[in-house]
């Protein structure tokens, strides 16, 4: 197993490496930061080649490249060169980034995991009954959803519920416009409510689009395993519905889904890209909108290392999962 | 599998096999299919939508009083005669703009399906039949754009070069392809070691002929069905990007843009956000449908099995 993943390890490594060359050329060869420059008044041509030249323009591309490579494999991750904005570093800007949004994606994406395993296995269980056609009905329907359009829809009902309460009397609760900076202060009661409120909406736009793909998967799974031999066999022993369906069934039909929660990582972090847009979350999403738009090479290629990073753990994860709940595949 | 098939055949779908042989008439293979895709409700309501929403798109704008560009001096007008989906902030017709959108989405995604199904066939079919080293060289490069997020690459595209619809569309096939590889990879894999092909080969026929003759055809079905399910995939991702702004760029619209453009008026003003989302939900959901209809045409045994 150890050498299974040494080995797993060692292949991500040149994968990792090509795509980030290809990222950096691709962000190279995409647009000049320093174009905005020209348009500026009272820059000359001596400018322009000294800014080149400080930020190593007039190098070859596969020289940025090394140079790039060496300083992000020492923790030097550059700095971002959008103009008109105080000189950040990338490595605390990226990994703020990834902390807000991870807050919010696992939270989502465990509740879409139970809420969609349980969906999914009663759906299966009780397969062609009017549960079973509303899940699957459902699961349908928010898979064909554009998922800005669930957070907006999300949102503007929150907003509503806000002016219910708001009307009634009492505080609103429910945030639209992203965390507060500097965390949630007051009694135990007040974090409480701040921090529900400032969580659910996203949560849930964010789990609704997850669920559906989950239900579906494991309902999918669960039905295949119902109609193997082994539970017949189990069946025909005489051992109950609730023993078949749980000790027999349920645990090998969460095998698929075990693999597709670890794979689905991508669309997770676009799904969360969009999420934080709506509701004005500063997290991976609002970084690489902003970034585009400004045009901002180090900015980029530290977001893109890291997410490629974690797509190949995640990837990996997958498959170490897959191998230990399934004994059946020898992993080598 | 045999409990499974007959489970399924309990539903609305339409019956394989045992009737149609009754019939004692010869059925081509095709026949059949196009029999079955026909009797398939609900395949068949999502067929009319869709050529219902291609019609509004294309023929609409002929039709319609408005062009998507016209600016009315009306700003935020609410539904009326005059204008059946009001008019936004500038004064432009919704209904004009959403002709206009549908018919970039469209195209877009009907180009993305295109390019990705011949590309994703052909590599998948030669690294399948090939084997060996242009099968590893393909799979590497499937790991390779697996890691990097779509919507980065796009967005980067998107900028550095055009907004253009066609640009958008090229760099959606550059990620669409790989889904289509995979199963036709799948396909071939198996495929390859039937008797036909090697009866082929015997008989001196080219690699291109082996491929596109042969096995293609026989991969007919899975072809056609994931096809369709990458335009639905298409249609969503695109108005996703346009929506970050990442996407097609004003003045040229898409769904996604008017959707953007609008969606802050939702509590006030709402027919501008359901109107667009409406037509964007009907295609995504006509189009998946249409898929789920040919997948139980080419492959009766599955119905009603699959989630």
């Amino acid at each position: 197993m150890i050498r299974y993943i040494i080995r797993r390890l060692l292949i991500s490594v040149p994968i990792l490496l090509i795509g980030s060359f290809a990222c950096y050329v691709l962000v190279a060869t995409a647009g000049n930061p320093l174009a905005e420059m020209r348009f500026r008044p009272g820059v000359t041509e001596a400018d322009i080649k000294a800014a080149e030249i400080s930020l190593g323009l007039d190098q070859p591309v596969v020289v940025r490249y090394w140079n790039w490579l060496i300083g992000f494999l020492s923790g030097d991750w550059g700095q971002s060169i959008a103009l008109g904005q105080a000189k950040t570093a990338v490595f605390p800007a990226v990994t703020d980034a990834l902390w807000t949004t991870g807050r919010l994606v696992i939270g989502a994406e465990l509740l879409a995991l139970t809420l969609g395993v349980a969906v999914g296995v009663l759906a299966a269980v009780r397969q062609y009954s009017i549960f079973d056609y509303l899940a699957t009905s459902t699961a349908f329907l928010m898979f064909s959803m554009p998922i800005f359009c669930v957070a907006v829809i999300v949102k503007n009902y929150g907003i509503q519920f806000n002016n219910v309460l708001e009307s009634m009397g009492l505080d609103r609760w429910l945030t639209t416009a992203g965390p507060r900076p500097g965390g949630f202060t007051g009694s135990f009661g007040e974090v409480v409510f701040k921090y529900t409120g400032t969580f659910l909406l996203p949560t849930v736009a964010l789990m609704l689009i997850s669920f559906a793909a989950y239900s579906r998967f494991e309902r999918a799974s669960m039905l295949e395993i119902l109609h193997s031999d082994f539970v017949r066999t189990a069946r025909a022993k005489g051992i109950s519905q609730g023993r078949v369906v749980f000790r027999h069934a349920f645990r090998n039909a969460l095998i698929p889904v075990a693999t597709l929660f670890s794979l689905n990582f991508g669309a997770v972090l676009s799904g969360a890209i969009i999420t934080e847009t709506v509701f004005g979350w500063s997290g991976m999403g609002t970084l690489l909108v902003n970034s585009v738009r400004q045009f901002d090479p180090p900015m980029l290629m530290g977001w893109l290392a890291v997410t490629a990073t974690l797509i190949v753990l995640f990837n990996l994860i997958a498959d170490i999962v897959y191998g230990v709940l399934d004994p059946r595949i020898r992993l080598g | 599998m045999n409990l499974a098939v007959e489970g399924g055949v309990v539903g609305s779908a339409p019956q394989a096999g045992s009737h149609e042989f009754d019939a004692a008439k010869t059925r081509t293979q095709g026949q059949l299919v196009l029999r079955r895709f026909l009797r398939h409700r609900l395949a068949m309501v999502s067929l009319g939508v869709f050529v219902f929403l291609v019609l509004f798109a294309f023929l609409g704008p002929f039709l319609w009083t408005y062009d998507y560009e016209d600016v009315t001096s009306k700003s935020y007008q609410p539904m009326s005669g005059a204008h059946p989906l009001g008019t936004t902030q500038v004064g432009k017709d919704m209904l004009a703009l959403l002709m206009r959108g549908t018919a970039y989405s469209l195209q877009i995604a009907l180009i993305v399906a295109a390019l990705a199904t011949v590309i994703g066939v052909t590599f998948g079919a030669l690294a399948g039949y090939l084997r060996g080293f242009v099968d590893t060289a393909l799979m590497r490069l499937v790991d390779l754009l697996l890691i990097i997020p779509q919507i980065a690459v796009a967005a980067i595209v998107v900028k550095g070069f055009s907004g253009s619809w066609y640009v958008v569309a090229l760099v959606l096939a550059a990620f669409a392809w790989m889904q289509i590889a995979r199963i036709t990879r799948g396909e071939t894999l198996s495929l390859a070691q039937r008797e036909f092909v090697e009866a082929a080969r015997a008989c001196g026929a080219s690699t291109p002929r082996i491929i596109f003759k042969h096995l293609v055809p026989n991969m007919i079905g899975s072809i056609t069905v994931n096809a369709t399910l990458a335009i639905a995939a298409a249609v969503l991702t695109e108005a996703a990007l346009s929506f970050l702004g990442l996407g097609v760029q004003p003045p040229d619209t898409s769904l996604g843009v008017i959707v953007l453009e609008n969606y802050g008026q939702f509590l006030n003003r709402p027919w501008l956000f359901w109107g667009p989302f409406i037509v964007l939900v009907s295609l995504s959901l006509a189009v998946n449908f249409i898929g789920d209809g040919l997948r139980d045409a080419f492959d009766p045994r599955q119905t009603k099995v699959r989630a």
